[in-house]
């Protein structure tokens, strides 16, 4: 796994902190170009991944990257499926069998379930998984993407509702259909590796918020800390500058000094800040000499 | 253990379930929905028993709450039901689409000294919170302007096939974006006393409004607009902003911060003059579950306290729900009842009512003030 992993809340009109600067951020990106610009500098400064949500625009990156891959020959791309607003909307507009039905590829499937009922629907349910999963990872086709993740919406809904299974079935369908591993991204760090532990899934890529004033770490920062030394997983940190409540290197510093966490994400959208922010990391978990570089 | 059910199981009632089932002080003794397929699947793969009728599920199971997120049309009857089983209650918003059943159902739950809750779940967002805790200290002084906005990307397209596109469900932008915004104006400073200039309008929807604005009047002269729409994809989900004008100063408040302008901020010391930030980051406090909000969870956990507490002081309760839904039911009167005035055209300024100057009067006075600027 990376150290570095670049990733895309910037593109999308994700801000935690001001919804006035998500919205510049939108209006700026909104050009596939400009996304571009700033995924090749992030590039040129060395970093090798790109954690995306897997929203339709997606679709139009990747196909750059296809079209250029000898410009990257080392690029790798993390999906994180789903993009959880474009079902929930759909949920609102048609309902849950009829937002379903349009996002599933083959009709045929779904017409099934409708003659058949109620059996046919509960008894594949990992094969209704295994599609809306195949027709997520449509756009990364010839693409590498070595880790696939679960976003904290959805793996917080299943944890929530005990749907423990569901792990495990994503799990199974990623390394078998993409050669692939699953990461799970939450907000419920402690809880999920738990869930993870009883349905089988060893060491896990879990990725979820760490932040030296606990923001969104859900159980309170002791007990994340306690989590991250003791229990054996995959940690990767995000919401790293906490949504620019702290300064980059205290930040750094922070998740550096949690010794098992291998990898963080953050975003940024200028030269500068992108340097200086790989920078800060290389140079702070090399000053760490208890950690193998 | 709170023991507790759950009836409804759409967006909203399955984020729930989860939000309750990770509560260490709920157990979740049943869910219930019409869904069966739905049904199955949570009963096989997460162990939940399951309903399809919710009168059959409080006969037959113990309870100490429930949770209803039925479609708002059902909420009143069974709300009632629930109440009658002396059973605390959770009810999504909106309340109820009947304002008389509302404030009856309000007043039952009182007298039975129940906990009851409705779903307003901005009243718990970190930075409405302490907008109310700032606007209650007087920062700004004596409030004479408020506007509510509400906008996102629900219905984009012409369709609509659920509940939410039906009025007489409870559906459009009215219940489903608006009454938010009207819930945090009652919350932050009070009810209207007054609705004037309602406009319900469609743009994509056959049925409901997809776009909301009205003039509110308050008690004590201020003056309030609202808007909604939630056709506006220009938002990537629901945006909630809430600005307060008042003698000493300006508060904007949305989901990730508040903005403050100071008149005069010597009584205040946390403040300066001028402007002031604070950010969802500090405001928010941690929650033991976090599913899209920490809102979500903190509003659960409230009715939780509150029937540990055997309290009936809820931040979001039947009775503050009911004037929600009052300012809506007055909405909707008023946007039928208007009386248009034609602005295009000043002849039409002699079909005003009968208390308006005649015609040639008025535009004499026009003239004058015209001729003044």
């Amino acid at each position: 796994m990376e150290r570095i992993l670049f990733g895309d809340n910037q593109f999308i009109g994700v801000n935690h902190m001001s919804e006035e600067k998500a919205r510049q951020q939108a209006a700026r990106f909104q050009d596939l170009q400009a996304v571009i610009d700033v995924l090749d500098v992030a590039y040129e400064e060395g970093i090798r991944v790109f954690m995306c949500t897997t929203q339709d625009r997606m679709l139009d990156i990747c196909d750059h990257f296809r079209q250029h891959k000898s410009r990257y020959p080392d690029f790798k791309f993390y999906p994180c499926m789903p993009y959880a607003h474009k079902y929930a909307n759909a949920v609102t507009e048609y309902g849950l069998l009829g937002a379903l039905q349009r996002f599933l590829p083959e009709r045929s499937k779904l017409a099934a379930i409708w003659k058949g009922g109620l059996s046919v629907a509960t008894q594949d349910v990992e094969g209704i998984a295994q599609l809306l999963i195949d027709s997520e990872m449509n756009a990364f086709r010839g693409l590498d993407t070595p880790i696939i993740f679960l976003q904290n919406v959805v793996t917080d809904l299943l944890l929530g509702l005990g749907f423990k299974e569901a792990f495990r079935i994503f799990s199974d369908h990623v390394k078998q259909k993409y050669n692939a591993e699953a990461g799970f991204i939450t907000m419920n760090l402690p809880k999920l590796l738990d869930a993870l532990e009883e349905v089988g899934i060893e060491n896990p890529i879990v990725c979820s918020n760490i932040n030296k004033i606990g923001f969104r770490m859900c159980g309170g920062i002791d007990l994340y800390q306690k989590t991250i030394e003791t229990r054996k997983f995959r940690p990767i940190a995000m919401s790293v500058l906490a949504s620019g409540a702290l300064q980059p290197r205290e930040a750094i510093e922070y998740v550096v000094q949690q010794k098992q966490i291998q990898s963080l994400v953050f975003g940024a959208s200028s030269r500068a800040n992108i340097r200086q922010t790989k920078r800060l990391i290389d140079e702070l978990f090399l000053d760490d000499r208890s950690r193998a570089v | 253990m709170i023991r507790i059910a759950l009836v409804g199981l759409g967006k909203m009632g399955l984020s729930h379930a989860a939000i309750l089932k990770a509560h260490p002080e709920i157990e979740v003794v049943a869910v219930c929905d019409s869904f069966g397929i739905l049904l199955s699947g949570l009963n096989k793969y997460m162990g939940f028993k399951t309903y399809r009728d919710f009168g059959e599920l409080l006969e037959k199971e113990k309870l100490d709450a429930v949770l209803i997120a039925t479609p708002s049309r059902f909420h009143g009857q069974m709300v009632r039901q629930a109440l009658e089983k002396n059973l605390h209650v959770f009810c999504e918003k909106p309340f109820c689409l009947d304002v008389a059943e509302g404030q009856e159902l309000a007043a039952l739950a009182k007298q039975k000294g129940l906990v009851n809750q409705v779903g307003y779940h901005y009243r718990f967002l970190g930075t409405f919170a302490e907008a109310k805790r700032l606007l209650d200290s007087d920062l700004i002084g004596k409030v004479h302007h408020i506007r509510a906005e509400a906008y996102g990307p629900v219905v984009l397209r012409p369709a609509g096939l659920t509940w939410r596109s039906s009025q007489t469900e409870g559906g459009g932008c009215l219940y489903d974006y608006a009454c938010h915004a009207i819930d945090l104006v009652n919350f932050l400073h009070g009810s209207p006393a007054r609705v004037e200039g309602t406009i319900l309008n469609k743009i994509f929807s056959k049925d409901v409004d997809d776009e909301v604005y009205t003039t509110f009047r308050f008690p004590g002269g201020a003056t309030g607009q609202l808007a909604a729409n939630w056709s506006d994809e220009s938002f990537r989900k629901m945006s909630m902003e809430i600005t307060l004008w008042g003698e000493n100063g300006r508060i904007r408040i949305d989901r990730q911060e508040i903005q403050i302008f100071l008149r005069d901020a010597t009584a205040f010391p946390e403040f300066r003059w001028g402007w002031n930030t604070k950010y969802t980051t500090e405001l928010t406090k941690p929650v033991w579950y976090y599913l899209r909000g920490e809102e979500y969870s903190m509003q659960i956990d409230h009715f939780v306290q509150c029937i540990l507490d055997r309290t009936q002081n809820s931040i979001s309760s039947f009775e503050t729900a009911v004037q929600t839904d009052l300012v809506v039911s007055k909405m909707i009167q008023n946007e039928k009842s208007n009386v248009p005035l034609d602005a295009a055209d000043e002849q039409t300024f002699s079909s005003r009512p009968p208390r308006v100057p005649q015609k040639k009067k008025l535009t004499t006075s026009l003239k004058k003030l015209v001729g003044r600027r």
